[in-house]
């Protein structure tokens, strides 16, 4: 057995001492102008500093590009970052993998340290590590994307944003509603079972307000539609999302969407077969035959406000929230080939009329509560704990987003059944 | 074919001088840097100088980041000095991990049931006392089924650790700050209550000096104690330790009792002192890692400082190249995973002769000579 090892691992040497047997004469010429290369840099460095522009952006993100929630942000801050002559690496520095730990404080420092005077945080557990780091530089402005902590902090340099992508979920819920109605006419299902499918990462406002926008949406022109949603306890589970989609479609749903950040849910529907709204990406490459709609929130907006911001002197808004009308919330595509004829219209009707006011997405007026219809409810609307604090029904509409950016919808509507709730 | 020489045979070696050892390892680290070099302007087209500058930049180019460099290297040398007494004892303790989380989980119940009831020293004290019973029972419980009833260690140290996850995910659900979130945020960010104390304006400085102390008194006690003496001989050969009349069962739970506890000291300092908070992630794998630098260490604990270093230079400049250099952050996995293959492979060199086979006048000559 030894002689085995020893044998494996001889050979192994052979090829890695092959391999750098070559590499050793020139690198070794290399390492010795490496240490004069260093202070060279830190002496070109104050001279950049000069001549740079008056911002400088650090970008934080909990994972890299291969989530479609960071690369959704990603994709927007490079994107508008250079179409500005912002240059990587100089002008904006990206930084991934950063846990939501001490690491995200000390990361953020750190982008202060070379210059950076706005920094940028994706995830909402990066919070209150931002939210330290803001007080340490009270000159450095710091933006937790998706947090709701600077409604109650009434920091000057701490700063939150979201979007109101419950509109989105809306309007791909019309595409889904549509699909239902398209499969009902077809005599593939009865009225009865159009039930919907949705898997959640976690029992959170910002999944709850999102699958009964979704829901509304489908409701909004399929009356007979109810939904099923499961919860995986995490954001990114590649695993846990299919096998909750696929527990779904097994349970007699006919049409799934998510929100969760992985190929999961996508990838299910399209081996069985099932039409599905995808979230912050096209996924048509992974289901070409299922795929109907998407939505996400599109962050390039926000970023070139930061730089109108930071140009003009403006402060940036303690709690900014993105909009269907600023180009903030979109549907990124409705799939002509595997969509109910006429929805691309009707998406684009709706969309006027949620533009207009004649629609609203939580019009009380078209949901119940355990079968009444809500007259008044307090949420949580001002810093993240669990204080009902706001009245959130004004006029027959439950106003979401309006007093803080990140969603607090949070009410268990009929028609929506939880199948567990144990994240 | 008459009696020819295989091209290479190999032999094994046991006169090697300690020094000439350390010159082979030396070789092997400048080899494998050599080799990222060259990998790197092959794949990604980036010149290797700049490539070594970013990673030393990252790990050395402020003082903020000498300081969190150092704070990564007690975390990670922290553990690998809990696991070194049970693997010179032979007792693979894969489990640094979950005994580390269940100081951690420890930590966090009383800093958030009992922050602002108790005066802080107090706290503080409260903090470590039950951070090094949680760590200390997660490692008895795995030490105690080895000595009473022979399981294996590997497998229970190992899934301990899933239990450790699990109830920490568990607690994270009950303590989250907003409904829903699964995160705890920075615990007690206001009061700022069972935060370990700041010693001359540096943040990190307590768990250098914490960890340093710990490195020491293991060495000695490894080394100069009766128990590190133990250790030695059950390690060797549990019936020469029965027979001169070690009791070998104790010294396993003492051993893994001593594991657990200082694992449990360092998820103390990574909620109490780092982090401020709990997550599953919080010891970033160094539970794991630590086997590593413990073995390649040969269970020193002062050769622990130099490996423990060597790791986390190549992880913060790695994540420093990703950045400045524009590659992908798991690019500097590999670039570590390059490291550690020579580093690891070199130890063959160590216990191997490599004879080429000579040319057959000489072979013959040498015969008859």
């Amino acid at each position: 057995m030894k002689k085995i090892l020893a044998l494996v691992l001889a050979l192994c040497m052979v090829f890695a001492l092959a391999a750098c047997g070559q590499a050793a004469a020139p690198a070794a010429q290399e390492a010795a102008p490496a240490q004069e290369a260093a202070p060279a840099a830190e002496e070109a460095a104050p001279a950049e500093e000069a001549a740079a522009p008056a911002v400088k952006v650090g970008l934080i993100f909990l994972h890299d590009e291969n989530s479609t929630y960071d690369a959704n942000f990603l994709n927007a801050a490079k994107e508008v970052f250079e179409a500005n002559g912002m240059v990587e690496g100089t002008d904006f520095i990206i930084k991934t993998q950063i846990p939501e730990d001490q690491t995200c404080e000390d990361t953020a420092l750190d982008l202060v340290d070379q210059g950076c005077n706005v920094i940028f945080s994706d995830s909402y557990g990066h919070q209150s590590y931002m939210l330290a780091a803001a007080k340490e530089c009270p000159d450095v402005d710091f933006i937790s994307a998706t947090g709701d902590m600077a409604t109650a902090e009434k920091l000057a340099n701490y700063h939150n944003a979201f979007a109101d992508i419950y509109m989105g979920r809306f309007l791909v819920g019309v595409a889904a509603g549509l699909k239902l109605n398209e499969m009902i006419e077809s005599g593939k299902i009865t009225a009865d079972q159009a039930k919907m499918g949705y898997v959640g990462a976690y029992t959170y406002a910002e999944v709850i307000s999102g699958y009964t926008s979704f829901y509304l949406g489908a409701k909004s022109v399929c009356p007979s539609v109810t939904m099923d949603v499961t919860f995986t306890g995490s954001w990114y589970d590649e695993t846990a999302e299919k096998a909750a989609a696929q527990s779904l479609i097994d349970g007699g749903c006919v049409l799934l969407s998510q929100h969760a950040d992985s190929y999961g849910a996508p990838t299910a529907c399209a081996e069985a077969g099932v039409p599905d709204v995808s979230y912050n990406l096209d996924t048509s490459d992974a289901g070409p035959d299922t795929y109907l709609a998407s939505s996400r929130i599109n962050w390039a907006p926000y970023f070139q406000y930061i730089l109108d911001c930071k140009a003009s002197g403006t402060a940036i808004d303690e709690d900014w929230c993105g909009t269907l009308e600023g180009g903030s919330v979109e549907v990124i595509s409705i799939s002509e080939a595997n969509a109910a004829p006429g929805t691309i219209e009707k998406v684009a009707e709706v969309k006027a009329a949620l533009l207009d006011g004649s629609i609203k997405v939580f019009d009380t007026a078209t949901y119940t509560v355990g079968g009444e219809t809500q007259t008044s409810y307090m949420a949580n609307a001002i810093g993240g704990d669990f204080d009902p604090d706001t009245e959130a029904i004004v006029d027959g509409v439950f106003a979401e987003s309006k007093f803080r950016s990140a969603p607090y919808f949070d009410v268990q509507i009929d028609g929506i059944t939880l199948l567990d709730t144990a994240f | 074919m008459k009696n020819k020489e295989p091209l290479v045979h190999l032999v094994k070696r046991s006169d090697i001088s300690s020094g000439k050892a350390w010159i082979i390892r030396g070789i092997a680290i400048l080899a494998s840097l050599v080799f990222c070099g060259l990998l790197t302007l092959a794949i990604a087209k980036v010149n290797p100088i700049k490539l070594y500058s970013a990673m030393f930049e990252g790990n050395f180019g402020s003082k903020r980041r000498i300081w969190v460099l150092l704070s990564n290297i007690s975390a990670l040398l922290g553990l690998s000095i809990a696991v070194t007494p049970a693997f010179k004892m032979r007792c693979w303790n894969l489990g640094a991990e979950g005994q580390c989380l269940a100081g951690a989980l420890a930590t966090t119940a009383c800093m958030i049931l009992l922050g602002g009831k108790v005066a802080n020293p107090l706290l503080w004290a409260i903090m470590l006392v039950s951070a090094v019973l949680a760590g200390a029972i997660w490692g008895f419980i795995p030490a105690f089924f080895k000595a009473r009833y022979g399981t294996n260690e590997t497998l229970f140290t190992l899934m301990m650790n899933y239990v450790a996850t699990q109830l920490v995910a568990y607690f994270i659900v009950i303590w989250e700050t907003t409904k829903g979130s699964a995160n705890i945020g920075v615990i007690n960010q206001r009061t700022e209550a069972g935060w370990l104390p700041v010693i001359g304006g540096q943040r990190y400085l307590l768990n250098v000096l914490i960890i340093a102390a710990l490195t020491i008194f293991m060495f000695i006690y490894l080394k100069y104690t009766k128990h590190g003496y133990e250790i030695d001989v059950v390690g060797e050969s549990e019936k020469t330790a029965r027979y001169i009349g070690i009791n070998v069962r104790n010294v396993i739970m003492r051993t893994m009792l001593l594991s657990g506890a200082i694992c449990g000291v360092c998820g103390w300092l990574l909620v109490g002192s780092t982090n401020h908070t709990l997550t599953t992630s919080l010891t970033s794998g160094y539970g794991f890692t630590a086997v590593m630098v413990s073995w390649l260490s040969r269970f020193d604990p002062l050769i622990m400082i130099f490996s423990s270093f060597l790791l986390i230079f190549m992880n913060k400049g790695a994540s420093e190249v990703a950045s400045s250099l524009s590659l992908n952050e798991s690019y500097g996995d590999i670039l570590t995973g390059i490291v550690l293959f020579f580093l690891i492979g070199c130890e063959f060199f160590i216990n191997y002769r490599v004879i080429f086979r000579k040319k057959n006048a000489e072979v013959s000559e040498k015969k008859e000579a």
